[in-house]
């Protein structure tokens, strides 16, 4: 029998993380909640905890990497086999993390972290909607991505994933900072860990604002880019697929 | 190098050097940082007094002028510190990132364990071992 464990990071999304916890709790039972609150500076946490979710509150705000990380810390010391990310700000849809951990567990041993994609819906229309100059960073990551895990990557910058075991150790040793979505694919990879993505749709944000705001996405796709090429180039552990020696990352201390 | 900017440049290094002498003596600031200061205190203090060992350096590198060698000098140690600031500061914020981690694993594991028995805790442990897949 599996521990499975849903990981909502939060920062200042009390309007919305009440309906988040009551969506996991109602479709799909069986998974612990733990919501990590950033640093929030509302109610996030009180709703949070009304609604039935474990809360981690984090001292001060460490930015969706650091927050993150604490909830697969919690699922490693927790003893999880599986964790799911799921957005504080309801965009996710709950029933949908079946499908996700149906794909880890038919590719078992063979894919450790599975994403949820807006973008293999098929027709676009139904698709996510949002800024073109989002789309095209999305499309000039996806690309990299794909090229260097030779694997189709479509959505390299959604939340929605779920990790296996072997991922969760690796998130909990070693996580980026700041914006961490893209790297984290690159980092599976770099560890010989494999990702895959299956297609999830996503409702619109109930609440509070993005992370990433327009002042801030120059910053965030240089920096991401940044992170990729120095990731690239980073000494990595060579292991085969399957040795359980694939995760080697050290702390920084 | 003319006299007067010499006894500037002596003042002002020298001066320097007793400064992060003295910080590091009231524990103001810490040694391993401190060394990095006064290496280049004492670097510039020697340039300054021994003037025609600045002369010949500048000379040597095809600097005209003695005093630009010394700032050049100086604008290397500047940095060459910012640097190490950025390593500083790079190595403390990921250490802080750890240390609010941990406390607040830590401190929900304590309100967990000091009472707060509270009703849903049950519910969520057999909810898991009762629908958990596989």
């Amino acid at each position: 029998m599996s521990k499975l464990l849903a990981i909502v990071p939060a920062y200042n999304e009390a309007d919305a993380i009440a309906s988040t916890v009551a969506d996991l709790r109602a479709n799909a039972p069986g998974w612990d909640v733990v919501v990590v609150d950033d640093g929030s500076t509302d109610a996030t946490a009180r709703h949070a905890t009304a609604a039935g979710a474990d809360v981690l509150r984090m001292p001060f705000n460490l930015g969706i990497g650091g927050a993150v990380q604490a909830g697969y810390l919690y699922a490693k010391e927790g003893g999880y086999d599986f964790a799911v990310q799921v957005d504080g700000d309801g965009q996710h849809d709950a029933a949908q993390i079946d499908d996700l951990l149906r794909h880890l567990h038919v590719h078992q041993g063979e894919v450790n972290m599975v994403t949820g994609s807006r973008f293999l819906v098929g027709d676009e229309e139904h698709g996510y909607k949002s800024s073109a100059s989002r789309r095209l960073g999305i499309k000039i990551f996806g690309f990299i991505l794909s090229r260097v895990t030779k694997r189709t990557v479509t959505d390299p910058t959604s939340g929605f994933r779920m990790c296996d075991r072997r991922a969760i150790e690796l998130f909990a040793n070693d996580y980026p900072h700041d914006y961490p979505e893209v790297e984290a694919v690159l980092m599976v990879h770099a560890h010989r860990l494999a990702s895959a993505e299956i297609p999830v749709t996503m409702r619109e944000r109930q609440g509070g604002v993005s992370s990433i705001n327009a002042s801030r996405s120059i910053f965030y796709m240089t920096k991401v880019l940044l992170a990729i090429f120095v990731g690239l180039l980073r000494a990595r552990p060579v292991v085969d697929v399957g040795d359980p020696a694939a995760v080697t990352a050290q702390r920084g201390v | 190098m003319q006299t007067r900017l010499q006894i500037i440049s002596v003042l002002v290094s020298g001066g320097l050097f007793l400064f992060v002498f003295e910080l590091v003596r009231r524990k103001r600031l810490l040694e391993r940082y401190a060394l990095l200061w006064l290496f280049a205190a004492a670097v510039l203090l020697a340039l300054s007094v021994w003037g025609d060992l600045l002369n010949r350096i500048s000379t040597a590198v095809g600097v005209q002028y003695g005093p630009a060698a010394l700032f050049a000098v100086a604008l290397g140690f500047v940095v060459v510190l910012m640097l190490h600031f950025s390593l500083v500061i790079s190595k403390l914020t990921d250490q802080n990132k750890i240390l609010a981690q941990r406390v607040a694993l830590l401190e929900r594991r304590m309100t967990r364990a000091i009472g707060e028995s509270d009703e849903d805790d049950e519910p969520a442990q057999s909810g898991s071992d009762l629908t958990a897949s596989r």
